[in-house]
């Protein structure tokens, strides 16, 4: 069978707080899947119960063909975790940290070794492996995150925002690494709300907003549909601003949104660049883009501030 | 067995031998560190030994204590279970919340096949392996002192790590609850330092008012005196089985309080 996570009407609730609230997945084998959404959407929620470190308060979770209530150890056992936070041991070094968590895992010595050898020469660590923790950038040590969590060869790598944090440099070594891993094979669930990354990395998503899934597909089929083709972003103010959104309702394949003081306008045919063109002329300031997840997920869960 | 518990609510705690991956996390760490960590549990019993012991012992006539022993002697074993309950309550407490809260070693570990329950018994088994350690660092430092000569001085080992279990347990279970790292002085000062001047290691226990005395028997450090002193003196009986069972249901009853606690705390 090639489903790997099944949910069914999930939900977590803490304290009358309902975190998650009744959603439907179904992860395959091999793809990389998307969770997407504004901090407190309930991403990690959803993944720590993936990952058996949080009872399930209601529904159906089950994981490699495994009830996630029945054994959490054999789960575990198949998982690689990247979390959010950094919990490396800072007093070891880095092939000690490696070396450490294999045990968690039972796996002989020499296997283990094996594999550090191994997953420091492709993550380009082997110069640091005896450096202390303390020692590592920020970049470093995430790689070193996910290298620790690929040491038991999972079935599926569990990712938390694995670059929030990282220079634009440390963000793409770490996406072009997950892109070699997912030729490799290896599934792989991400939690981001770096829609370039989920972009760049994910076969198909899901956007979540306040404990609920709004859109399920592939990065292209969701920009498609919610987005359209094109995007122009428009500063305009006072009758200018007035002017264009009136124009706005006889046209129809044109959406708008306001935020602040921009105007996204959305076009959906190819013909589209021409009949914004004749909208915005006068304009001050306009951008011609193409349409892409950002734009999507903003439609979605709304501009203002998610807090 | 296990779902009738259920229905009573009662879980039964998710304990396996992958405890052991913990305390050896645990050593591994401190084998690192160990030259830096050696230098309390051995500057401690050192000065105390001549401040007290030979210092003030020297005003204190012998005729005032027991068996008509030397100050220095009377304190020896009691510095023996004392210190030893410093070093494993400190690694519980101070050592075990940095690890939960600072460095997310806890969250790290329960990714994996380890459960909470085996995380929180590897720490009360290497609390007790602090206790042990520094155990051997006061026995060698006494030793140097020609303060022990019975033989049985070695049954020390054990008690030290059955004793380090207890108050291993009954810190982490403080730390299960606490707040931030602050809140521990709350426990290290109402409840650690009175046992440590309090537990009859410095002088007898005769010597408090009766109500005191009788609040000293339900001090688990007041126990383990107990036991080190019948040691040292080479003379064990049958109130010192009743010490080590004092002691046992002490353990026992604080490592379940910080298994389920730890549980509650941490995996919602």
């Amino acid at each position: 069978m090639a489903e790997i996570i099944r949910a069914r009407n999930l939900v977590k609730r803490f304290d009358g707080f309902t975190a998650v609230d009744g959603i439907d997945l179904s992860v395959r084998r091999g793809e990389c899947f998307g969770l997407l959404g504004p901090n407190g959407a309930g991403k990690t929620t959803t993944v720590r119960m993936i990952s058996c470190v949080s009872p399930v308060t209601e529904g159906e979770l089950v994981v490699d063909g495994t009830d996630v209530r029945r054994e959490p150890r054999r789960i575990k056992s198949i998982l690689g975790v990247v979390p959010q936070e950094d919990n490396l041991d800072p007093d070891l070094s880095v092939r000690q940290n490696l070396a450490v968590y294999a045990r968690y895992f039972d796996m002989p010595r020499e296997l283990a070794n094996q594999r550090i050898d191994e997953s420091l020469a492709l993550f380009q660590l082997v110069e640091k492996q005896n450096e202390p923790i303390w020692a590592l950038s920020t970049g470093l040590k995430r790689r070193l995150t996910i290298v620790r969590g690929l040491i038991n060869q999972p079935k599926i790598l569990v990712l938390d925002e694995p670059t929030t944090g990282l220079d634009p440099q440390a963000r793409h070594l770490v996406w072009q690494k997950l892109r070699y891993l997912r030729e490799q094979g290896v599934t792989m669930l991400l939690c981001t709300h770096y829609m370039e990354e989920a972009a760049h990395l994910c076969d198909r998503l899901v956007i979540m907003h306040q404990g609920r899934i709004l859109v399920e597909g592939s990065p292209a089929e969701l920009v498609e549909q919610y987005a359209g083709r094109e995007v122009a972003e428009v500063h305009a103010s006072g009758p200018q601003r007035e002017r264009i959104l009136a124009e706005m309702a006889s046209q129809p394949g044109l959406t708008v949104e306001e935020v602040e003081d921009i105007l996204y306008i959305y076009a959906r045919t190819h013909d589209g660049r021409a009949q914004m063109a004749d909208l915005i002329l006068d304009s001050e300031r306009v951008a011609y883009r193409q349409a892409n997840l950002e734009d999507v997920f903003l439609r979605l869960t709304g501009r203002g501030l998610v807090e | 067995m296990t779902i009738a518990l259920a229905r009573l609510g009662i879980r039964v705690p998710d304990v396996s031998y992958r405890a052991y991956r913990v305390w050896q996390r645990n050593r591994d760490v401190y084998l690192r560190l160990w030259k830096a960590e050696a230098i309390w549990p051995l500057a401690e019993p050192l000065i105390t030994l001549l401040a007290l012991g030979l210092g003030l012992g020297e005003l204190i006539t012998e005729t005032e204590l027991p068996g008509n022993q030397r100050y220095i002697e009377f304190i020896a074993p009691g510095i023996l279970a004392v210190f030893p309950m410093w070093a494993a309550a400190g690694e519980c407490g101070w050592g075990s919340f940095f690890r939960m809260e600072n460095q997310r070693t806890y969250h790290a570990i329960i990714a994996t096949p380890v459960s909470i329950e085996d995380v929180i018994t590897g720490e009360v088994l290497w609390g007790a392996t602090r206790g042990l350690i520094s155990s051997v660092y006061i026995v060698a430092v006494s030793a140097a002192f020609g303060l022990l000569d019975s033989p049985m001085v070695l049954l020390a080992f054990p008690i030290a790590y059955v004793s380090g279990f207890m108050f291993a347990s009954i810190s982490l279970s403080y730390t299960s609850v606490a707040r931030s790292i602050s809140s521990l002085n709350y426990f290290f000062a109402l409840f650690i330092t009175p046992q440590f001047w309090l537990g009859g290691v410095f002088f007898p226990l005769e010597r408090l008012p009766e109500e005191l005395q009788a609040a000293a028997w339900f001090v688990p450090a007041t126990h383990v005196v107990d036991i080190y002193r019948g040691l040292v003196q080479g003379q064990l009986n049958l109130s010192h089985l009743g010490d080590l069972a004092w002691i046992g249901v002490v353990a026992a009853v604080f490592y379940y309080l910080a298994l389920i606690s730890m549980r509650r705390r941490l995996i919602q």
